[in-house]
């Protein structure tokens, strides 16, 4: 009996066409394209980073931007001892909720960390770039340890 | 208002791996089983059909229509299609019979999760600018939350590991589930993190399969003959879908959902409670005010078996059934959907 052979095709799932990311997450965007971090104003005066294009609570449109820093304060954290095939990083890292300095809630990246026993909710981390920025999440290529613990 | 009854319910095996079987084929023998209970021929013998799925599982825009193979849609039928849970699918089917426009209604959900890899297709349904491009899978996302519960001493790892001891040992009694068995919490306890802190037995299986209802007003009920739960209060309710823009140590949605379905009205003697990770079960127990005396989960849960857009109608299904069985006499139905319990749906059932 002869080996199945096994009919296949190559497939990209994606967008086929381009689009305007708008004045609010483009801004932000844009910003991380020049090594800036740009957050929004909520309706309730907290800094949310990234910048949302409606109020959480109000759905009022945000169009007061605000720069926040490139360190922050380890919220949450998992370890992610077997990295998937997609994951950003090869090597065992986590994914970090990170407040960063000047913001109100956290927003979720990855982290690179020697171990899971060098990290503690709580810890100071700061922006690890991309070595060319273009616009896209992934300018911060990861977050890493201010100090490791 | 037209009360309305599940009158018929059945879910196909949890099964980690269908293999050559296709969408259509799990959903048929789900179809013709709740005909069965009723004694129907087809789709044709209700007045509306409703379906969730999700495509992305299949990799493909408008995957779902395939599904509807699975009914004979000719000669033609009124037909939708949610891209959530089948829950969701039940949701819309009662407000068309509240409006008068049918009086009985099919609802299915189904998936094949097997093929691609769960928890990363599913960061592709995350924001698309600032987290989808990341892969941030659904695991990871469900472990942060596990950790901000942990670090602040609203669960810990050992209640986590009575959740998953629980539902294993309800599970045995249940032949569709997938995971069953007596374990303890100290051998859970010492199994390895798979995405710390969660461990792999905190997490829900991924499960291949389809499940299937029939609801109806109580006068259609009433002429098909056959024992029926009525479906007391449904109310389901969204949170923002950035996870950082919600206390995610608590589930608020969850808290009106059941507030507004009336879930304090009565005693509950049994929820099924649609938790795919150990820790949201305990944090959904309590944003759905259930005590000591509500047996939860008594067919094991999602952590038992999980199939995918047909679990949180599964778990209204699950409450139907112990009730017409004079198990239960009032009971909730909770499904969840979207990252770390984003959005919630509750439902009272009660028998007659």
């Amino acid at each position: 009996m002869q080996a199945t052979e096994h009919l296949s095709q190559t497939f990209e799932l994606g967008f086929t066409y381009t689009r305007s990311t708008g004045p609010v997450v483009g801004r932000f965007l844009t910003g991380l394209r020049d090594r800036r971090i740009i957050g929004n104003r909520g309706s309730d005066g907290r800094v949310l980073v990234p910048p949302v294009e409606y109020d959480p609570v109000t759905a009022a449109a945000l169009d007061e931007f605000v720069e926040v820093g490139e360190e922050g304060t380890l919220v949450s954290w998992c370890w992610v001892n077997e990295p998937r095939a997609a994951h950003p990083l090869a090597k065992p890292f986590a994914w970090a909720m990170v407040q960063l300095d000047g913001a109100d809630v956290a927003m979720i990246h990855c982290l690179e960390a020697p171990g899971e026993d060098a990290l503690a909710t709580g810890a100071r981390v700061k922006v690890s770039w991309a070595a060319e920025t273009i616009g896209f999440i992934t300018d911060i290529r990861c977050f890493t340890l201010l100090e490791e613990a | 208002m037209r009360d309305i009854a599940v009158v018929a319910f059945s879910q196909s095996i949890c099964v980690a791996d269908a293999g050559a079987v296709n969408e259509v084929e799990l959903i048929m023998p789900q179809l013709q089983a709740v005909y069965d209970q009723l004694g129907l021929a087809s789709a044709q013998d209700v007045d509306f059909v409703c379906s969730g799925s999700c495509d992305y599982l299949q990799g493909a825009a408008f995957a779902f229509v395939a599904g509807v193979d699975a009914l004979g849609a000719v000669p033609p039928i009124r037909e939708s299609h949610v891209e959530m849970d089948a829950a969701w699918a039940l949701y819309e089917s009662m407000l068309k019979i509240r409006m008068g426009h049918a009086d009985s209604a099919l609802i299915y959900g189904f998936s094949k999760s097997s093929p691609g890899e769960l928890p990363i297709v599913l960061s592709q349904r995350l924001d698309p600018y600032y987290l989808a491009p990341l892969w941030l899978d659904i695991v990871s996302l469900a472990a942060l939350q596990a950790r901000m519960l942990l670090d602040r001493g609203l669960v810990s790892e050992r209640e986590m590991a009575e959740v998953v001891v629980r539902s294993r040992r309800n599970a045995m009694a249940n032949p569709q589930a997938q995971l069953a068995g007596e374990v303890s919490v100290e051998a859970l306890l010492a199994e390895p993190a798979f995405v710390a802190p969660l461990r792999r037995t905190d997490c829900c299986p991924v499960s291949d399969g389809a499940a299937a209802m029939v609801i109806a007003t109580v006068e259609q009920a009433q002429a098909w003959g056959k024992p029926y739960a009525l479906i007391t209060g449904i109310d389901h309710r969204i949170e923002n879908h950035n996870p950082c823009l919600r206390d995610l140590t608590d589930s608020v949605s969850t808290r009106q959902a059941a507030e507004a379905a009336g879930v304090a009205g009565g005693a509950v003697d049994i929820a099924e409670i649609h938790a795919p990770f150990s820790h949201q079960e305990i944090l959904l127990q309590r944003a759905l005010g259930l005590g000591g005396d509500t047996v939860i989960n008594p067919s094991g849960g999602v952590l038992a078996g999980n199939l995918m857009m047909a679990s949180g109608l599964a778990r209204v299904g699950e409450v139907f059934r112990r009730i017409v069985a004079g198990e239960a006499r009032r009971g909730v139905a909770h499904a969840t959907s979207g990252p770390c319990l984003q959005h919630n749906l509750v439902a009272v059932l009660e028998g007659v």
